[in-house]
């Protein structure tokens, strides 16, 4: 059976020139980077270059890139890093922190942790396509306001925010500005030279290197707290033995992301507006999120009276893999918050679906699952009580 | 969910369901569910002397859901209301082969999707 993976957003294969840079570090350059012999010192130059590669993607300068487990790590050491440095009373009216009601589960899950510690958090609304209010972030800014976290790109809907005007009204009020740019590396130029942010996550599985590894890029003058304790690895500010052969895969796929970017960008908007334009001929359908500001790479879909989760195990039943964003629990289904957030209702969000692109996907693939999406759309559509309501 | 934890039975109802649709005029009728929970049901029964003679049902939920609405049509067919009131969740997840532990709940969305439809044409005809 063909297979068709459109969940590029979810992961990514790891690239071929990746893998070939990771092999030597498993057999051959295993010692530990912070030995000070041979194997180590070969380790430690391995995990070094990566970091010039990671910053040099960003156009900043080695020392501020921090090698994590993943995109997870880097935001849960941004915030609770940051925070920690104050009791979460310190401040006259409790230390504050912003980020928006969209935000990753890794950012949101975050904040809702430090909230129980005591921490002031505001999740600040978006408008109908995804994007925040940048006067009702400005007037939610109070002299006790520490952080402000809004991410770069949506992971469900693709929509981008306005980091650049974000990160002017963070520094215009002396706050700091971390984004989770884990769906945008890749999609987006990122010059960390020229924009007003201090601090930016990174996954390597989402840019086709090995999962269980990430970057967090942070401004040189900022100070935070280590999240975890050891041997005082990473300047202190990361302990734990460096995951030498993730690092360097790492480091090898920001360097192919940046020597691909425009390339990648043109791929994947064609096929990106290709698919959105077939989506376009079934009836009672939306596109979700934003027209323009969006991901070139992701498409999201909301079908009339057509249940995501059921499309999908038909689609994954014909060997095409896309994604839903709600979550089947015990009792009932739990629609995306990022879509109720929106202002989807219920039906809206659980007849939604995402559609996301990458380098290895053709013209092909979207011609080979176009007709079975109709198919499968039409036959729930006939099963469907909600449809007959049309 | 994995649909590789579906069993064949599983798989073949949902996309091959039985009995979709609705009656034209229905002894009994009954939906439970609602768009904003996520799942909806709707079973209409056509009784004779007693016996479930017809049956449609339609589903806008998840691939277990359709496989056990398509599941119940099948086995009250031709059977009598009081046999018919009996079935169970575990009837019909047994019938299936089984269902994710997490999508149980599917299966008694069809079981309380016939007992209203039951109760609806009791109603109807005065007995029960």
């Amino acid at each position: 059976m063909k297979e068709v993976y459109l969940d590029y957003a979810a992961s990514t294969p790891v690239d071929p020139e990746v893998i070939k840079t990771m092999n030597p570090y498993f057999l051959e350059i295993y010692g530990n980077p912070s030995s000070t012999h041979q194997k180590g010192l070969e380790a430690s130059k391995g995990v070094e270059n990566a970091r010039e590669q990671v910053a040099s993607c960003f156009n900043v300068s080695p020392e501020t890139i921090l090698f994590t487990s993943g995109g997870t790590e880097a935001d849960n050491l941004a915030l609770k890093g940051i925070a920690f440095q104050y009791s979460p009373h310190d401040l006259d009216d409790g230390s504050h922190i912003i980020t928006s009601t969209i935000e990753h589960p890794a950012v949101l899950n975050t904040c809702k942790q430090l909230e129980a510690y005591g921490y002031n958090v505001t999740y600040l609304p978006v408008d109908k396509t995804g994007i925040i209010d940048l006067d009702q972030l400005e007037e939610t800014i109070s002299k006790d306001t520490l952080l402000i976290s809004i991410m770069y790109a949506n992971n469900e809907i693709g929509t981008i925010e306005p980091v650049k005007e974000i990160g002017k009204i963070a520094h215009k009020h002396d706050v700091l500005f971390h984004t989770d740019a884990v769906q945008a590396v890749g999609k987006i130029p990122i010059d960390l030279s020229s924009l007003p942010i201090d601090l930016l996550s990174v996954s390597s599985h989402k840019i086709y290197g090995p999962k269980g590894v990430g970057a967090l890029y942070h401004n040189l003058g900022i100070s935070f707290d280590p999240l975890l304790q050891g041997g005082g690895h990473e300047q202190g500010k990361r302990s734990g033995t460096l995951n030498t052969p993730g690092i360097v895969g790492l480091g090898k796929a920001c360097e192919l992301s940046q020597k691909r970017l425009q390339k990648d960008i043109s791929h994947l908007k064609k096929l990106r507006d290709y698919l959105i334009d077939q989506l376009r001929e079934i009836e009672a359908s939306t596109l979700n999120g934003h027209p323009t500001k969006r991901l070139v790479n992701n498409v999201h879909y909301r079908f009339k009276a057509v249940e995501g989760n059921a499309l999908h195990s038909r689609l994954n039943e014909q060997g095409v893999y896309i994604a839903t964003g709600s979550a089947c629990s015990s009792k009932k289904i739990l629609p995306s918050h990022v879509l109720i957030a929106l202002g989807l209702t219920v039906e809206e969000a659980i007849s939604s679906a995402r559609f996301t692109v990458g380098r290895l996907t053709t013209t092909e693939d979207i011609d080979y699952i176009v007709p079975i999406l109709k198919e499968s759309i039409n036959n729930l559509r006939l099963i469907s009580p909600l449809w007959n309501q049309q | 969910m994995m649909n590789s934890e579906y069993t064949k039975i599983v798989k073949d109802h949902f996309f091959h369901p039985r009995n979709v649709g609705r009656l034209s005029t229905p002894s009994g009728s009954g939906t439970v569910g609602n768009p904003s929970c996520g799942d909806v049901m709707t079973i209409d029964i056509q009784v004779e002397n007693d016996i479930i003679k017809d049956v449609k049902f339609q589903t806008y939920g998840c691939a277990a859901a359709i496989a056990s609405g398509s599941m119940t049509t099948e086995l009250i067919k031709g059977r009598s209301i009081t046999e018919c009131k009996k079935l169970t969740m575990n009837n019909i997840i047994t019938e299936l082969g089984g269902l994710p532990k997490e999508k149980t709940h599917c299966s008694n969305l069809a079981t309380e999707a016939l007992k209203k439809a039951i109760n609806d044409y009791q109603k109807k005809h005065h007995c029960d």
